[in-house]
C-alpha cells in the first residue's frame, strides 16, 4: 500500500473542527489580562507565556504530524517553510511566510500578516514590554524541541508596538540526535 | 467511532473483516525509551519480567533501524554503526515477519514507536499504525490530564484500542 502523501496546510485547516475566532481571541486576552493582575511584572508574564506555549507545542507536535502526514524534513530551511505555510495555516488559519535566511541556514523569520489573537487588542501604555503572542513563540520551541532541534525564539517586530507585521525569529542552536537511553551495564 | 471534538481522522480505519484475536501484543514508546504503553490480547509465552521485556524490545528496534539505514544502498552519505540518527531520517524498516509473528513498526518524527506484533498472514499494516497514532493523539495527548512521557492510564482510549486491533485482519 503505497504511503499516503502530505496535505497542503488548507486542506487540513478545512476538515479540521473550526471554533469561533472570537471565542479564541477572547480567552486569549482573558488569559494574558489575568496573569498581567496575578505576576504584575511584565517580564515574568512574557517569561510565563513562554512556558505556556512550550507546553502548548510538545503536544501539539504529535497532533500535528498525526494530522499531515508529514515525514521528517532535511533540513532546518524546509521545517521553516512547514511551520509556516503547514503549521500556522492548520492550526490560526492564517498563512505566515520565511523570509531573512542567514547565511548558515540556521536563522530565519516568520513573517504573520494577519494574527486572530491580537483582534481587539490595544496595549496601554503601562504594559509596553509586553510580548502579547508570547505563547506563540513557546509553541513553536516546545514543539521543535520534540523532533530533535533546540532553538531560540524571539519577536522582532509586533503589531501592536506599532510595526505593520508580526515577525518572529527562530534560530536553530542545535539538532540533538536520538540516543540509546539505558546504560550497557546490564 | 466518536472522538473529542469530532475533528476527522486520516487515514479512516481499514475496514474490519476478521473475527479478531489477530492482534498478539502492542507496544507504545516514546523516544527516551519509557514505555507508554504495553498491551497483551495473545501471549502464551512469556519468557522475561516486564521491564527486561521492554528494554529488549526497545533495544531490539533502535539496532535495527540503525542497521537497516546503514545498509540502504540507495543514500550516498553513510555515518558510522552505531551513530544516533534523528528519528525519521534515513530509511526506516517497517515491519519484519518470522514464522510465528509479524512485528509491524511506526516511528514519527517526535519519537513516538508503535509496535504491533501479530500473527505472521496479515498484511501491510502500516495505515493501521497511522491510524493508532491518530488515536494516540486524539485520546492521550489532547488529555489534559496526562503528563508527556509518563505511562499512559487512559481507559477510554485502552477500550478503542482493544476495538480497534480487534478489526484489522
Amino acid at each position: 500500500m503505497p504511503p499516503v502523501a502530505p496535505r497542503s496546510g488548507d486542506s487540513i485547516f478545512a476538515n479540521l473542527e473550526h471554533m469561533n475566532a472570537e471565542l479564541f481571541t477572547l480567552t486569549y486576552g482573558a488569559i494574558v489580562r489575568q496573569l498581567i493582575t496575578d505576576l504584575e511584572e511584565v517580564d515574568e508574564v512574557n517569561k510565563q507565556l513562554d512556558q505556556m506555549g512550550y507546553n502548548i507545542g510538545v503536544r501539539l507536535i504529535d497532533e500535528f504530524l498525526a494530522k499531515s502526514n508529514i515525514s521528517r524534513c532535511v533540513d532546518f530551511k524546509e521545517t521553516a517553510e512547514v511551520i509556516a505555510k503547514v503549521g500556522f495555516k492548520m492550526f490560526l488559519g492564517v498563512t505566515a511566510s520565511v523570509i531573512n535566511w542567514d547565511a548558515d541556514g540556521t536563522s530565519c523569520s516568520i513573517v504573520l500578516e494577519d494574527n486572530p489573537l491580537v483582534d481587539f487588542v490595544e496595549l496601554p501604555d503601562n504594559c509596553q514590554g509586553l510580548h502579547y503572542c508570547n505563547i506563540l513563540s513557546g509553541v513553536v520551541r516546545g514543539a521543535l524541541e520534540m523532533v530533535s532541534m533546540k532553538t531560540e525564539v524571539t519577536w522582532v517586530r509586533d503589531m501592536l508596538r506599532g510595526d505593520e507585521v508580526y515577525e518572529l525569529n527562530v534560530k536553530l542552536i542545535k539538532q540533538v540526535p536520538e540516543e540509546y537511553p539505558y546504560k550497557d551495564d546490564e | 467511532m466518536q472522538f473529542f471534538g469530532g475533528s476527522e481522522i486520516s487515514p479512516s480505519p481499514p475496514v474490519p473483516t476478521a473475527s479478531g484475536n489477530n492482534g498478539h501484543m502492542m507496544y507504545v514508546f516514546n523516544r527516551n525509551g519509557v514505555c507508554l504503553l504495553y498491551r497483551e490480547w495473545n501471549r502464551p509465552l512469556r519468557t522475561l519480567n516486564a521491564q527486561q521485556d521492554h528494554k529488549l524490545m526497545f533495544g531490539l528496534l533502535f539496532s535495527l533501524k540503525s542497521l537497516t539505514a546503514k545498509m540502504d544502498p540507495t543514500i550516498a552519505e553513510k555515518g558510522n554503526l552505531g551513530v544516533p540518527q534523528l528519528p525519521g531520517q534515513g530509511c526506516s524498516f517497517h515491519s519484519f515477519r518470522t514464522n510465528t509473528y509479524k512485528l509491524s513498526f511506526m516511528e514519527s518524527p517526535s519519537g513516538i514507536k508503535i509496535i504491533l506484533v501479530t500473527h505472521p498472514r496479515t498484511g501491510d499494516l502500516r495505515d493501521s499504525l497511522k491510524y493508532i497514532y491518530n488515536l494516540y493523539v486524539e485520546y492521550v495527548v489532547k488529555n489534559p490530564l496526562y503528563t508527556p512521557g509518563s505511562p499512559i492510564r487512559c481507559q477510554l482510549f485502552n477500550t478503542t484500542l482493544d476495538q480497534y486491533v480487534r478489526g484489522i485482519a
